[in-house]
């Protein structure tokens, strides 16, 4: 069936079968492989992208029920050249290894900041518990989030080459 | 022989120090690119069918409805690949694994048939229409029945085959333990398994085969952590010129081990390239990954220890049943079938120690080769490490005390442990030292003592572990028979730009800025001038990949030899531009310059260009500054490192709280110690997921209950405490400039002190062991004094 | 990565049109609105509708509002809406509780709680925690609506009352004074299926006895995921603390547990017991107005 989502802006109109998984819509058809899978049963969140103004893992939601509606992927966070806060974050907090995960850490990261912008510690573990990360134990995602909390696109200035101390 | 070279600790960004990594920028846009992410023209997708079964022996296979779908391009069945000799294949332990299975399946979730599709949903469609008749066989699902006359034989394709018995090995001084034991005044034993476990890095394994008809030439894009062994594997299985054959690993999300070896999908990939002369992408699912991959562990051990009265531990004597399911495809280098394993004598000096792996054969999946063990040292570490608290709770000895009577002492460096490693250096009462004094070690025995008076269940678990890696000196240790040094090539463009060549591939690890980092700590250049080359074969020098924590002791070593080797040859380029001899040149962290004349002096950038210019050289000089190496180590290293947990235990759920995990870790020098801490904190979640909730059962009939991302947990944010980490640094004496790995020791070292902690917590309960994973029901059940097996099915 | 077979594709626009298409599909279609338990199902192949009618663009399904006594809660009520609500928490806060510890945030925001009730998995939350509360499912058929009390309305796993042309439209929960409730459950990990769960209920009179009870035991194999034995016993009595401990051991006598890879049947039984007298004190402590 004929579907039009509006990914990161812009408006994609492609005949897809009703079973094509929204996660491949995004990778095989409109070309944006930001967006990873890492399991089959909506477990890991590798693939979370936000349907209007909500994550959803998109391994888990077929492409027709985005019909007529906006997704934001990883390749959404940066605007205008301007990185998102939560990518420096991760980027200044070495809150990412293999990189696999990054993409749906960082999309429902943004999502918890839009809604908590000082959240606790407790509160983004709460956040991101249905993501998996076998690479950083989770503490340097923690941090991540909460330097973009404490830097937030205003008042923030450019990353810098020094690490954080921590 | 190579020497130490000091340096200040910097800021990284002209060598050693904190430094952001240069992988970040793309990955934090969504532009890695990873297996999954190749697109190549005219593109087919793979998909396998996998044996319901554990064992059964296949009757027929109908493919024909299969074939007959309009967007199925290729079905291949073993009967296919027997056509091209290609149906079996060597695994990295010198056994053979089916490709495709012929004469009977062994494993439920073994490779049956391969469709090639235009689409990867068609593949999978199609995968519904393949027939196969299967007639079930009794499976073998219980290890310790797999050497019971009369079991059915795994393996009945090896001509003469009786039974499951794959090898028997030893190692120590059986004679001399059996005396220590004989003598000792206490003895305890206790039987334990390091359970089944999957390594599940979030990508799973895939490859994207491409065979140029017109050239020969075959391109695989792969999830490997060993691309250069795999090549000359293919090599090997497919007959194929080792020089057509190109292999590709690009971004890697996660290995662990689980991306060593080579998997019947990746051949059936390259398979489906040569059948349909298109390229070919074939990536599993999560539960084909969980199912059919390497996994890891399945180790039955039975430890005993020997130890006088008063605390000082005598020997050690182990007895390994090692389950490595149905091929013996576990990667071990040739003459050490159970890996590492004899490094078990740990961190204590043992006067004997002695121990026997029997591996057998079962209806399981193969593997065995890894999950960041460091070649079985995560099973030595984890014996060693319970057996220690065992014998405290017989002796009624505090857990720290006992261990710090009996740790070896640093005057006692270099030191040949009873089974033959020789340590190269350390100070371990200083390392638990130091992580008892972060814990508040006194007030946590305080605290628990007036928690136990309310019956509340509150424990304090310690894990001090010696890891032997950086595999190895070529004389002792190969894979299939392929010596594991590593090569590293450097080129120093006319503007001193610097380009490193690497035989090994990073998974996360942030190669692609500590080998910049390393190169920039040589040679004085920014580690923005530094392009790190790796995961290609065509473009990197020979070498065994990344595993067992090899890339810095081994490649890292090799981009500091070769980086020395350039820094040579400009001395002499430096002496031909400032016509002084060589001898009168001292070097100055990026300069050479006449020694006592420090205005006097060319940059490694000068140099560069007038290597590369018409300056006349001395004879025998060509010119340039390019360098290549092979780094063979003299030894193994040994990283260590002292780890407490704090548990709280709920005695009427069994529900384990880990509060606190205090982790100092000492892996010689640091290159970049926000990589090293970011190292430490994944592999201490790792312990965690071990210690409570990963493992792999198997019910009766040989069906794997860990299939899924629902069945197979594995710690979210939630299970992690906040890490609390510590260093100290005592450097390798052998290595360039002292670094020891650090990427395994905490997944080694964890589990035995989330299990420590929870049998801590247990102790008023009468409890002294119960198995991995320590879930809710494992809990309770310890607590009534009937723990669970936990490698099979709960009745 | 695995992909669910061919089916069709209806979006329903109304309950109306939702049910035309049910009645035109037969027992071949399936109704997805988070999708969460399908899709995964669907792409294991366990199932394997022919059609699946889309109900999320219907807004009338979705909402939570209090009428007169009763809190009425749309099917298409999302998790994370039903988590947020205040008025859920002012009334229910076995809800919430039991809410926080359903699968994770990110699908709390998909999952909706018709969808959960309807896949009927034995060990599903929020079924146990609207057994203790008393609630009723309505649903609607091209003759009309029907109500079933939630006790009636699980007639085994992964089968529930509501027939192929029907479609569970709302969940309403009779709103009492003088009670409260909480949710207590053990999982192997965050976001887990119950290795046992418990859901409580109390309503206590002026001299605080307990006048009212209810209870859900989900994952332990309790028939309807209810206790009837052990609210019955808790009626009329003192809600101290023996008595929750003997509730707690005549709910762990009556369910019928079965053993899987989240334990054995034993401590399964036990923690029926434990849990049930666990959510009973934090309800009664909640009534009672020593816990918010």
């Amino acid at each position: 069936m004929m579907i039009t989502v509006t990914v990161n802006g812009e408006r994609h109109s492609h005949d897809v079968e009703p079973r094509l998984l929204l996660v491949h819509f995004l990778r095989d058809v409109v070309g944006l492989t930001g967006t990873h899978w890492g399991c089959d049963t909506s477990n890991c969140g590798a693939c979370v992208v936000w349907l209007d103004d909500t994550p959803v893992k998109s391994c888990t939601a077929l492409a027709v029920m985005a019909d007529g509606r906006t997704v934001r992927t990883v390749e959404g966070l940066e605007r205008d050249g301007e990185l998102d806060p939560v990518q420096r974050g991760f980027m200044e907090c070495h809150g990412l290894q293999c990189g696999f995960c990054t993409p749906g850490m960082m999309m429902t990261s943004r999502w918890l900041l839009d809604r908590n912008p000082d959240p606790s510690e407790e509160e983004i573990r709460e956040a991101l518990s249905g993501q998996l990360c076998r690479c950083t134990g989770y503490e340097n995602i923690v941090r991540s989030v909460r330097w973009a909390a404490e830097n937030p696109a205003d008042d923030s200035t450019e990353a810098s080459q020094e690490v954080s101390p921590s | 022989m190579t020497t130490i070279e000091e340096r200040p600790a910097g800021d990284g960004a002209h060598g050693f120090g904190r430094i952001h990594r240069k992988e970040d920028p793309r990955f934090i846009r969504g532009q890695g690119n990873f297996v999954d992410d190749v697109q190549l023209p005219g593109m087919l997708h793979g998909a396998i069918l996998r044996s319901p079964f554990a064992h059964a022996r296949i009757v027929s296979i109908d493919t024909s409805a299969a074939e007959a779908h309009p967007r199925v391009r290729a079905v291949i069945t073993g009967a296919t690949l027997e056509t091209l000799s290609l149906a079996w294949m060597p695994t990295l332990s010198n056994d053979v694994q089916a490709v495709l299975a012929t004469d009977k399946v062994r494993y439920q979730g073994q490779e049956v048939a391969f469709v090639v599709a235009d689409d990867r949903y068609a593949a999978r469609d199609a995968l519904e229409l393949i027939d196969v008749d299967y007639e079930p066989l009794d499976p073998v699902v219980d290890a310790r029945t797999a050497m019971d006359e009369g079991a059915p034989v795994v393996r009945d394709d090896i001509e003469g085959k009786t039974d499951n018995h794959i090898f028997d090995w030893e190692a120590g001084d059986r004679a001399a333990t059996d005396a220590v034991f004989t003598e000792a005044d206490v003895v305890v034993t206790e039987d334990m398994l390091y359970p089944r476990v999957h390594p599940a890095p979030m990508e799973t394994c895939g490859t994207v085969a491409s065979m140029d008809k017109v050239t020969g030439k075959l391109t695989v894009w792969s999830t490997t952590q060993a691309p250069h062994a795999h090549r000359t594997l293919y090599a090997l299985v497919a007959g194929l010129p080792e020089h057509q054959i190109r292999i590709i690993s690009p971004d890697i999300g996660g290995g662990f081990g689980n991306k060593v070896g080579i998997y019947p999908g990746y051949v059936l990939a390259v398979v489906g390239s040569i059948v349909t002369g298109k390229p070919v992408k074939w990536v599993e699912d999560r539960s084909e990954n969980l199912m059919s991959t390497s996994f890891a562990r399945d180790y039955h051990m039975r430890g005993e220890i020997a130890a006088t009265r008063d605390g000082k531990i005598l020997g050690v004597r182990v007895r390994v049943l090692a389950d490595h399911g149905a091929f013996n495809g576990t990667a071990q280098p040739t003459k050490f079938p159970a890996g590492f394993f004899h490094v078990f004598t740990g961190s204590y000096d043992l006067q004997a120690a002695h121990c026997e792996v029997t591996g057998v054969y079962t209806n399981k999946a193969p593997g065995g080769v890894a999950y960041a063990c460091s070649f079985r040292i995560t099973e030595a570490v984890y014996l060693i490490e319970r057996m220690v608290d065992v014998l405290a709770y017989e002796l009624e000895m505090d857990q720290a005390e006992l261990r710090m009577k009996n740790l070896l002492r640093p005057e006692q460096f270099p030191y040949t442990c009873a089974t033959g490693w020789e340590y190269d250096s350390g100070d371990y009462p200083a390392t638990l030292s130091l992580a008892m004094d972060m814990a508040g070690y006194q007030e946590l025995r305080e605290e628990q003592r007036a928690k136990r008076e309310r019956g509340e269940l509150m424990g304090i678990g310690i894990s001090f572990f010696t890891e032997a890696v950086g595999a190895g000196p070529r004389k002792h240790m190969d894979i299939l028979g392929l010596g594991m040094a590593d090569g590293a090539e450097l080129r120093i463009h006319p503007t001193g730009k610097a380009v490193l060549r690497l035989s090994v591939q990073t998974q996360g690890q942030g190669h692609e800025t500590t080998f910049a980092q390393i190169v920039a700590q040589e040679l004085g250049i920014p580690t923005a001038d530094v392009e790190v080359v790796h995961g290609d074969t065509d473009q990197t020098p020979f070498g065994l990949g990344t595993y067992g924590s090899r890339s810095t002791p081994v490649s890292g070593a090799a981009a500091a030899m070769v980086t020395r080797k350039v820094r040579d040859r400009a001395k002499i380029v430096a002496a031909a531009m400032l016509e002084v001899d060589p001898s009168d040149l001292e070097w100055g962290h990026g300069t050479w310059g006449v020694r006592g004349d420090p205005k006097n002096a060319k940059t490694i950038a000068e140099i560069a260009m007038a290597a590369h210019s018409n300056l006349e050289l001395p004879e025998g000089v060509e010119g340039h500054l390019d360098a290549t190496c092979v780094y063979n180590p003299p030894n193994l290293t040994f990283p260590f490192g002292a780890y407490i947990c704090v548990v709280d235990v709920d005695p009427a759920t069994g529900e384990v709280d880990v509060r606190r995990f205090i982790a100092v870790d000492d892996c010689g020098v640091r290159i970049n110690p926000m990589i090293v801490e970011g190292q430490v904190h994944g592999g201490l979640a790792e312990g965690i997921g071990m210690a409570l909730m990963q493992g792999i059962a198997f019910d009766e009939d040989g069906n794997c209950l860990g299939a899924s991302f629902m069945d197979y947990l594995v710690p979210t944010a939630l299970e992690c405490p906040s890490w609390e980490l510590g260093e100290t640094v005592t450097p390798s004496p052998h290595h360039p400039f002292g670094a020891k790995g650090i990427g395994e020791s905490a997944t080694v070292g964890s589990p035995a002190a989330v299990v420590n902690a929870v049998m801590d917590a247990l102790k008023p309960l009468g409890v002294r062991h119960a198995d991995m994973p320590l879930t809710p029901a494992q809990v309770w059940r310890a607590a009534q004094g009937r723990p669970l097996r936990t490698d099979l099915a709960i009745s | 990565m695995q992909v669910p077979a061919h089916f069709g594709y209806d979006r329903a626009t109304s309950i109306d049109h939702a049910l035309r298409l049910l009645a035109r599909h037969g027992d071949q279609a399936r109704v997805i609105a988070g999708g969460h338990s399908l899709i995964p199902m669907m792409k294991l192949r366990l199932a394997e509708p022919e059609a699946l009618i889309d109900i999320n663009g219907i807004d009338e399904l979705r909402g939570i509002t209090v009428s007169g006594d009763e809190l009425l809660i749309g099917a298409l009520t999302r998790h994370a809406d039903l988590l947020s609500s205040a008025v859920v928490g002012e009334h229910f806060p076995v809800l919430h509780d039991a809410e926080r510890v359903i699968a994770d945030p990110v699908v709390r925001n998909f999952g909706t709680v018709g969808g959960s009730l309807c896949q009927a998995d034995p060990s599903e939350d929020l079924s146990a925690a609207f057994v203790a509360l008393g609630a009723t499912g309505v649903i609607r058929g091209a003759a009309g609506s029907r109500t079933v009390p939630l006790r009636e309305f699980h007639l085994g796993p992964y089968e529930t009352a509501v027939a192929p042309d029907e479609l569970l439209v709302e969940v309403r929960v009779p709103i009492r004074p003088g009670g409260s409730s909480a949710y207590t459950k053990v999982e192997r990990r965050a976001g887990d299926w119950a290795v046992a769960a418990a859901g409580a209920a109390v309503w206590l009179g002026p001299d605080g006895a307990i006048t009212d009870a209810g209870i859900g035991l989900a994952a332990v194999g309790a028939e309807h995921f209810t206790a009837p034995e052990a609210e019955e016993f808790l009626r009329g009595r003192a809600g101290d603390d023996a008595a929750l401990v003997e509730a707690g051991k005549i709910a762990a006598q009556h369910c019928d547990p079965q053993a899987d890879q989240r334990g054995p049947a034993d401590y399964k039984r036990h923690l029926a017991g434990e849990l049930t007298t666990r959510a009973l004190r934090r309800a009664v402590a909640r009534a009672s107005g020593q816990e918010a």
